[in-house]
């Protein structure tokens, strides 16, 4: 019994480590890998430089080398050419966190881009800051409108000026349309996270009672209200031809989200393995998503942890939607989100270490630990995770977010069920069809898959789920 | 064509259900079986939109750009057409409303329906399925079991086929008795039976035993079916209705076997509910595809409202129980509910789709179909409202088995021939009165209506389109396709059919990742031939040439040229 307990205090001590440096991926040597080896995939320079419409109006600002000025910023960030550094740290004093607005993505078709930040401070007395609303006017730079979507309520955005947050009224910043679209966060996301799973676990519920608690957990109404705002965010950039700024509160979360899932929906450069991995270093790693304290624990926690809370999970389910929606036209398979899932709470991978570059920099990540995006994306590995219907296509792909198209990521949430290996050899059952059949058409005819693609895939005229396994 | 009062109406609008701002303009022709949309623009398009499929033609209020009219049908689909003027709609209405709700066969489609067969052909087709042979492919040991001659003519039970399968030992008067203790004179008969373990399934009514009654010779009966087993010691009576039902019916003088007449029984009650809670429950689910804007939870909680996957679950949890008795404890088993035609349908179809891997092949669905339901007098005709009659009786039983199957293709991707377009044209041609398979309640009025003189078999024309079918995953050699499906019944397995109920959602054909993979098996297939016959050609005999139209269709066009050449 004494034995049992210290064993138990053991592992729950030894699960909670505080020092970054003592966790397992800086020990963690495998015999194959050097740590001389390259690390990460994108950075925002390296976006830049691959982006060339942004080379005209754009920069790439190092006003954050030394975190100064934002401490959960990468030390480089793409900001409008004519908005300089100093207009810059004036906007951030203004902004929750320092979190001013930066440039996510600037959309192939027609130069439109997606920004993000953190709230205004405009608090109580309605605050201004003339450099923050040049900032934002640079953004549109002479064409009359964009906007920005605000990841809160009204009524909530109106509390915020309460606790000194706030939001852009329409007399400072006047070319700028502000739409409201409320988004959970924090503790609610966690919650709803913990009953989702405490429901998978019970087999011995009845339909009604199942359907009770997956209704009841209400993660399926964060995933529908996640795609939702990126399509309405697809929808500005796509087809109303604006740009926009995407931000909530402190612009870590949710923002992060949205955004993320826009720019999957729009940039099929952002569809491939690698596209992918590199989008969530530059969106989500570089841009300072606070992994250490929000994907601590998962969903099995006893101690209540604050900053818990599942904002990238609901990212992967959401991606996975999208690619159950779309079964084609992503280069990346659900092990690939299975894996992540995994990585991001219990990692041999430096890669999800620490809360923002700021922290990876002094704690020495890219120094002391293996890269595992690096990894997946090894010659060996990488097959594992591809898509075998992948055929790429330049359209937007619409998710639809009707709720009967929305379905619970079984692969995820009852992958520890009988139910998953059926699925498992159904899908090996596809790669080697698909297999044969490049065998069988030869090296040269390796790419001529047939052509199956619709020509438009617009909003909702998405691909049916005839096998959803796949 | 009396009546059709307007047959032709301009300048239509038809909406699509998802972006209601987007709508075809047309022209709407009536013809005496079709309602015909037809496109103004370039491509002409063309909606057919067939009467008998029909379910309920609604107008709403007129407003200033129109009359809405709005058309759902069986299987699902809903236009929605707005008619200029108010009179066209109220003619269409009427016209509409008397031609979807037929009143005798004749006028069903079926009758007039004539897809240019000759008469041999249509008699081939009615002869594709052989239930003769299919007893015979099951294995049924001749010393155990035969076929009776006892319901020739239908004359011990018209519901029943006139040919009965039943055990060997037991003597015409016991059969004759027995039909007698149950209700409708649906006496127990064999309907599957499973070689691996020598156990059975039959299929029965309730016996009217009301408090106290019985009947010796069903006592026989069912002691020879347990005796046609010779591994096991007891049999099991599958009530499939819930034990309050059950027990109800009693003080009509029906009800259930009583364990202490019967010796070695074991009586059990599976709970699946009757066809008036299924109605009402399936009611529910179509409402919820049809919430326009729902939320997640609104979703959620309609879906569970309904009650319709719990009903999925009980019938699969039938199947279940009979397949495992069947092939794991080697015990047979004899079903029933009330008559006999819905629920214990649905259990021994199920099970023998879980026991027996050749009724998971696109013919072998054919021919369970055409036993279970069509021969044992399930009352089609009744239950999907093919003639104007009474609501009580229609009730979504088929549609439920369908499901099930679905829901297994779920859990075993691999394991089905057929694919979910397969399930989804047998829904529609079984409410559709297209062709005459399904026409009738029974084989004896079938037989009595003609119809294989009259109309046309489904089953060939499925056959012959069955690469339409086909799912790409399926390889009979493989561990998934083998052997008896064990799925799991937990409540999270069940998903709602977004294919079946979630139709008005999609407005376009679109790909699946299944279309993808048979494209790629076809091309696959293509080369291969391509490789075969370049392999031929320096050979340049008759027969290589013979041998390469034969195997692909694509170089014939090419081999003509050369010939004229």
């Amino acid at each position: 019994m004494e034995e049992c307990l210290n064993i138990a205090s053991s592992i729950e001590a030894l699960s909670a480590l505080e020092s970054v440096t003592e966790m397992y991926p800086f020990f963690y040597r495998p015999s194959h890998l050097t740590l001389h080896g390259p690390w990460g995939l994108s950075s925002t320079e390296k976006y830049y430089k691959q982006t060339e419409r942004l080379w005209d109006r754009w920069r790439v600002s190092t006003v954050n080398s030394d975190y100064s000025v934002c401490p959960s910023y990468p030390h480089a960030v793409i900001v409008p050419r004519e908005v300089d550094d100093e207009k810059l740290v004036q906007s951030a004093r203004f902004r929750q966190g320092g979190r001013f607005p930066v440039l996510s993505y600037c959309h192939h078709r027609n130069g439109m881009v997606i920004m993000r930040s953190s709230q205004p401070l405009t608090g109580a007395n309605r605050k201004r800051c003339k450099e923050d609303e040049l900032l934002l006017q640079a953004v549109i730079d002479g064409s009359l409108l964009g906007y920005i979507i605000d990841l809160r309520s009204t009524q909530q955005a109106q509390q915020a000026r309460m606790t000194g947050g706030g939001f852009e009224s329409k007399s400072c910043y006047s070319h700028w349309k502000r739409i409201h679209r409320h988004h959970e966060r924090g503790k609610v996301l966690q919650e709803s996270l913990i009953k989702l799973v405490e429901a998978c676990s019970d087999p011995s519920h009845s339909v009604d009672r199942w359907l009770s608690k997956l209704e009841n957990s209400k993660w399926l109404s964060h995933v529908h209200s996640a795609l939702s705002t990126a399509g309405l965010v697809v929808e500005c950039v796509e087809r109303d031809g604006h740009s926009v700024l995407v931000h909530g509160s402190e612009g870590t979360d949710s923002t992060l989200l949205v955004s993320s899932l826009a720019q999957l929906i729009l940039d099929p450069a952002s569809r491939t393995l690698t596209g992918f991995l590199g989008l969530l270093e530059r969106d989500w790693i570089q841009a300072g998503h606070p992994f250490q304290q929000r994907c601590a624990h998962s969903a099995y926690s006893h101690a209540r942890l604050k900053q818990e809370c599942p904002s990238f999970l609901l990212l992967l389910d959401c991606v996975w939607q999208v690619w159950r929606q779309f079964p084609l036209a992503l280069e990346f398979s659900e092990a690939l989100l299975l894996r992540l899932a995994q990585e991001v709470y219990a990692s041999n991978y430096g890669t999800f270490l620490c809360n923002n570059e700021q922290e990876r920099c002094a704690a020495g990540v890219k120094e002391n630990t293996h890269c595992l995006f690096q990894s997946l994306l090894s010659p060996d590995i990488e097959e594992q995770y591809l898509n075998p219907l992948y055929e790429p296509t330049d359209l937007a792909i619409w998710p639809s977010v009707h709720p009967q198209s929305l379905q619970l990521w079984t692969g995820l949430f009852l992958r520890w069920t009988e139910y998953a290996q059926n699925m498992e050899e159904a899908r090996e059952e596809v790669w080697s069809i698909v297999k044969e059949h490049r065998e069988r058409a030869g090296p040269d005819r390796t790419n001529n898959t047939p052509s199956t693609h619709c020509d438009t895939l617009t909003p909702f005229e998405n691909l049916m789920d005839e096998l959803t396994i796949l | 064509m009396e009546h059709i009062r307007t047959p032709k109406v301009e300048n239509v609008r038809m909406f699509d259900k998802l972006t209601p701002r987007k709508c075809m303009v047309g022209t709407l022709y009536l013809s005496s079986t079709h309602t015909i949309f037809v496109e103004n623009s370039e491509a002409r398009k063309e909606t057919w939109i067939l009467h008998s499929l029909m379910s309920n033609v609604e107008r709403l209020p007129t407003n200033p750009s129109g009359s809405p009219l709005i058309i759902r049908c069986k299987n699902f689909h809903v236009y929605r057409l707005l008619i200029p003027q108010e009179k066209d709609c109220v003619d269409v209405l009427a016209s509409l409303t008397r031609l979807s709700h037929p009143e005798r066969y004749g006028e069903l489609f079926c009758f007039s329906f004539n897809p240019n067969l000759d008469k041999e052909l249509r008699e081939k087709a009615w002869a594709f399925i052989d239930l003769k042979a299919e007893f015979i492919r099951m294995g049924i040991p001749r010393n155990l079991w035969h076929a009776t001659a006892a319901n020739h003519e239908h004359r011990l039970c018209d519901t029943y086929p006139s040919e009965l399968y039943v055990p060997k030992s037991v003597s015409p008067a016991v059969i004759v008795g027995s039909a007698k203790f149950r209700s409708r004179g649906r006496l127990p008969v064999l309907s599957y039976y499973h070689r691996d373990s020598s156990a059975s399934i039959c299929r029965s009514s309730q016996p009217l035993s009301g408090f106290s009654a019985r009947s010796s010779d069903d006592e026989q009966m069912l002691q020879a079916i347990m005796k046609s087993n010779p591994v096991s010691e007891f049999m099991y009576v599958v009530d499939t209705r819930p034990k309050l039902n059950a027990m109800a019916n009693r003080a009509a003088g029906k009800g259930y076997e009583n364990e202490d007449h019967y010796t070695n029984i074991k009586l059990q009650f599976i709970g699946i509910e009757n066809i008036h809670v299924m109605r009402n429950s399936q009611q529910k689910l179509i409402d919820v595809g049809d919430l326009v804007a729902p939320t997640m939870s609104d979703f959620l909680w309609g879906l569970e409202n309904s009650g319709w996957l719990k009903h999925i679950k009980a019938v699969l949890d039938a199947g279940v129980f009979i397949a495992k008795a069947v092939a794991e404890d080697g015990v047979s088993v004899l079903v029933h509910c009330s008559d006999g035609w819905d629920r214990t349908a649905q259990a021994c179809s199920v099970a023998s789709v879980l026991l027996d891997s050749y009724y998971r092949t696109i013919k072998g669905l054919m021919v369970l179909i055409e036993k279970d339901w069509v021969s044992f007098g399930h009352k089609f005709s009744h239950r999907y409202a093919h003639l104007d009659g009474d609501p009580k009786e229609v009730s979504p039983v088929m549609d439920q088995f369908l499901e099930c199957v679905w829901q297994l293709m779920q859990q075993f991707p691999c394991a089905f021939e057929f694919n979910e377009r397969f399930l989804i044209q047998l829904h529609t041609n079984i409410y559709s009165c297209q062709y005459g398979n399904f026409i009738g309640n029974c084989q004896k009025e079938r037989r009595d209506l003609k119809l294989q003189e009259r109309t046309h078999s489904l089953w060939p024309h499925l056959w012959e389109n069955r690469a339409e079918y086909t799912n790409p995953l399926y390889r009979n050699d493989h561990s998934q396709t083998q052997g008896v499906l064990k799925p799991l019944t937990t409540a999270y397995c069940f998903k709602f059919w977004k294919g079946m109920y979630g139709r008005a959602e999609k407005s376009v054909t679109s790909q699946s990742p299944a279309d993808c993979l048979n494209a790629v098996r076809e091309e696959s297939q293509q080369l291969e031939e391509e490789l075969s016959t370049h392999q031929e050609v320096p050979r340049e005999t008759d027969a290589g040439q013979e041998n390469c139209r034969a195997e692909g269709e694509d170089f014939r066009g090419e081999e003509e040229d050369q010939e004229v050449v």
